[in-house]
């Protein structure tokens, strides 16, 4: 299966039921998958919106419901959908939104990028506020993680987005589906008419700044949680390593194909590949530190999680940064290269 | 035995308005409470407050509701309807809100045919924010952002949300009142009962649009502004039905076959 | 093992069907298997291709560098990447409608005029299967067998004549190597 529809299968086995949509390219299949399979799913409804924002709102009024919800984009997209993810943050509404990364800024064009890690793991809208930032890199992470990013949503009330590219949301991999967990979500955070009770209301805006603020810390608590114990992050051969490239994604998957090469001309090269871009694998990253000294950033940008990678590591290790933005897709030989040079000047 | 003639609706918290002496928000929200007490709907009712003078809304109405984004509330109660279809779900919006940045939520929502109640206040000016102008500001009536008055060449035309509404093929129910008079607070009470009633009924999209007083910002006194209703704003925007293709939905919900 | 694959040619001539075929039957054989289309903005015209990785153990990078294998089905294709193969591979030219060779001789160049061989049975649309017929005849990464199956399976049961006319396109293309 193509990673968009793998996304769009995961969603509905882990019970997702509300999906609202608008086309772009690179991640249309998704949208097209869940037309398709949403309304046959029980009690699933499906809606193309007018526009990237009335579907993110969609998803809002669906989730305050007590539907699992899921919408997607790329990038523009994405840019348009941030009002209603800030304000998902701030009502504490769970929802998954899928970024099928394309070259930017502006409408850039429709090839794999990761330009958006600054937007996806610094908020991204307005406020304060962070949002869990996953990044598989195989179709069937896509499709184990997609599932486990509803439980998350739920677990921490919280919009969780999958960062994937144009490269992963095309490609097509086998994938075999994991069970589902069953859904804990208590009755008391949805909105289903008051029937004789007292009535709820969900909102974000707090006029009164002591309220507001202590929202806002509140908020902070449990970002901290996540920071805590959410993390996910893979290390590729970095046993014998003397020099280790950080890289996400589709990037990560090349800098395996790279690997691979240099490793057979005697070069000891490993990867660690952050799974979750927020929280940031910052510990482990630090903690690889005390026996790697060589650490090579590689990203399809101009250098945005290097500045995490810097936070982590810099005091603690060299940092190097390769990067393609724009929409090019180096290919493993062009990392080769790069970290061969990089390996030999510094003479490792 | 006395006879309640009035009490305080129980759709209504016991909050005091935040609203500015003379304002229409009070005056729709009563209505909007009296009815959902008649009709005996505050348990499945959901309500979703604009970004606006109403964003807080929720302090006064006693059924759940969910704030939206500005201008969003058509798209989020498409959504909280389409979830939950047995509830009566309504979004309460202004001008702004509407007519200007969510008229692509407004427009497709109700293109669609989605099953909800739009409450919209025209008042023809942004209250909330300090009286700027609004897409329904009447051409030379000023207001902070349109000093001298709106001129056409500048700032195009007052924008007529029920006309255009209902010239879309998906709405069933779109009347505009006013609640510039006592005649005019009643009628509007019908049409939004109405309105409420095509839902619980499954009929189709209904609008109500409410000419309604800003004091404030029109820098006039309450008598005043509802005489500057009845003579001005109604010539701009009559009131009246615009669409009631009520008895023509139900026929065809009979008529389906089950 | 790992074989990577670009196949390349005009849009309609059935290229990613070729990658997604034999992406399927790989997988179906349990091989580790990444298929890659190349999508652009407009949907038709054009040129079309994909890259298939196939492997015993799990693929590093679904891009190919160096693919071992390219197969062409029309002369853009072949100006484009028959600098990217790897030395010592395989060059798959639909000579019927390419008349250009290789500017190498360290790979080895396999020329089936599958247009032409599609006409004689009454369907150029098969060309591309007569030319997976003999791409898996040379490469051997699935059983023949395997490979049927796999793309009936793509196309559906219920088109009879269509899995009829593909059987006998692939016959032809996987004899015409082992004549």
């Amino acid at each position: 299966m193509s990673g968009n529809n793998v996304i769009g299968e995961a969603a509905i086995r882990a019970g997702c039921r509300f999906y609202a949509g608008y086309p772009i390219t690179p991640q249309n299949e998704l949208t097209e998958y869940m037309a398709e399979h949403m309304r046959t799913a029980e009690g699933g409804v499906f809606l193309q919106s007018e526009s990237e924002i009335a579907a993110i709102n969609m998803i809002a009024g669906a989730s305050a419901t007590g539907v699992r919800v899921m919408t997607s984009s790329s990038s523009p997209g994405i840019s348009l959908k941030q009002e209603g993810i800030s304000s998902m943050a701030a009502c504490e509404l769970p929802g998954i939104i899928v970024n099928i990364m394309r070259g930017g800024p502006g409408l850039g064009n429709i090839r794999p990028s990761q330009g958006d890690y600054f937007q996806a793991t610094r908020g991204g809208g307005h406020g304060d506020y962070r949002t869990i930032v996953i990044a598989p890199d195989t179709c069937q992470e896509l499709a184990d993680l997609t599932m486990d990013a509803f439980d998350l949503a739920d677990k921490y009330r919280t919009p969780v987005m999958i960062l994937a590219d144009g490269m992963m949301g095309q490609m097509m991999e086998p994938v075999i589906f994991k069970k589902p967990k069953p859904r804990q979500y208590p009755e008391k955070f949805m909105l289903r008419g008051a029937g004789t009770g007292k009535s709820k209301f969900i909102r974000g805006l707090l006029l009164d700044p002591i309220d507001s603020e202590a929202h806002n810390w509140k908020l902070a608590r449990k970002y901290q949680v996540i920071s805590e114990n959410e993390t996910l992050f893979e290390e590729h051969r970095v046993d014998d390593a003397e020099l280790v490239i950080v890289a996400y994604g589709t990037a990560a998957r090349i800098a395996k194909g790279a690997i691979k090469r240099l490793r057979s001309q005697g070069m000891n090269i490993g990867l660690f590949r952050p799974i979750t871009l927020w929280p940031f694998p910052e510990a482990k990253l630090r903690t690889l530190s005390a026996k790697v000294k060589n650490f090579l950033v590689f990203e399809m940008s101009t250098g945005q999680m290097l500045e995490d990678v810097r936070l982590a590591l810099q005091g603690y290790a060299n940092i190097d940064f390769h990067g393609r933005p724009g929409g090019s897709v180096p290919t493993p030989s062009e990392l080769a290269n790069v970290v061969a040079r990089i390996y030999n000047k510094k003479d490792l | 035995m006395a006879k309640t003639v009035f009490k305080h609706p129980e759709s209504l918290k016991e909050a005091i308005y935040h609203y500015c002496p003379g304002c229409g928000h009070s005056i729709v929200h009563r209505l909007v409470a009296e009815v959902i007490d008649e009709m005996g709907i505050r348990g499945i009712t959901i309500g979703v407050p604009p970004a606006g003078c109403a964003v807080l809304a929720y302090n006064y109405f006693d059924v759940d509701m969910i704030e939206a984004p500005h201008g969003r509330g058509p798209a989020m109660a498409s959504a909280i309807k389409r979830c939950l279809p047995d509830r009566v779900v309504f979004s309460y919006q202004g001008d702004g809100d509407l007519a200007a940045i969510g008229i692509a939520e407004s427009f497709h929502a109700a293109n669609r045919g989605e099953n909800i109640t739009v409450i919209f206040i025209n008042n023809a000016v942004y209250g909330m924010t300090g009286g700027q102008m609004a897409p329904t500001t009447m051409l030379n009536q000023r207001t902070t952002t349109s000093p001298t008055g709106r001129k056409k060449e500048l700032d195009g035309y007052p924008v007529k949300v029920s006309e255009i509404f209902s010239q879309l093929r998906g709405t069933t129910y779109v009347e505009r009142c006013s609640v510039s008079s006592p005649a005019g607070v009643n009628k509007t009470k019908k049409a939004i009962k109405k309105a409420f009633q095509c839902q619980v009924d499954g009929l189709g999209f209904s609008l109500v649009e409410v000419l309604s007083l800003c004091p404030t910002n029109w820098k006039m006194t309450t008598i005043d502004s509802c005489k500057w209703i009845d003579e001005v704003m109604s010539k701009e925007f009559p009131p009246g039905v615009f669409k009631d293709e009520i008895a023509e939905a139900k026929k065809s919900a009979e008529d389906a076959p089950c | 093992m790992l074989v990577k694959t670009i196949f390349s040619g005009f849009g309609g001539q059935g290229v990613l069907m070729m990658g997604i075929s034999l992406a399927n039957s790989a997988m179906n054989k349990g091989y580790h298997v990444t298929y890659l289309p190349a999508y652009g903005a407009e949907m038709r015209g054009g040129t079309a291709n994909c890259t298939v990785a196939v492997s015993d153990e799990e693929i590093a990078s679904p891009i190919a560098s160096e693919p071992g294998c390219l197969v062409v089905m029309n002369s853009p294709s072949l100006l484009t990447f028959q600098n990217k193969v790897s030395e010592g591979g395989t060059i798959f030219i639909n000579s019927s409608i390419i008349d250009m060779r290789p500017n190498r001789n360290d790979v080895k160049t396999i020329c089936v005029p599958c247009t032409d061989m599609a006409q004689e049975l009454g369907n150029t649309r098969v060309a591309n299967i007569i030319m997976m017929g003999a791409f898996i005849r040379e490469l051997n990464v699935v059983s023949p067998e395997i490979y049927l199956k796999s793309l009936e399976s793509i196309m559906g049961s219920r088109k009879k004549a269509l899995a009829e006319i593909n059987r006998k396109a692939f016959a032809a293309g996987f004899d015409y190597i082992k004549d």
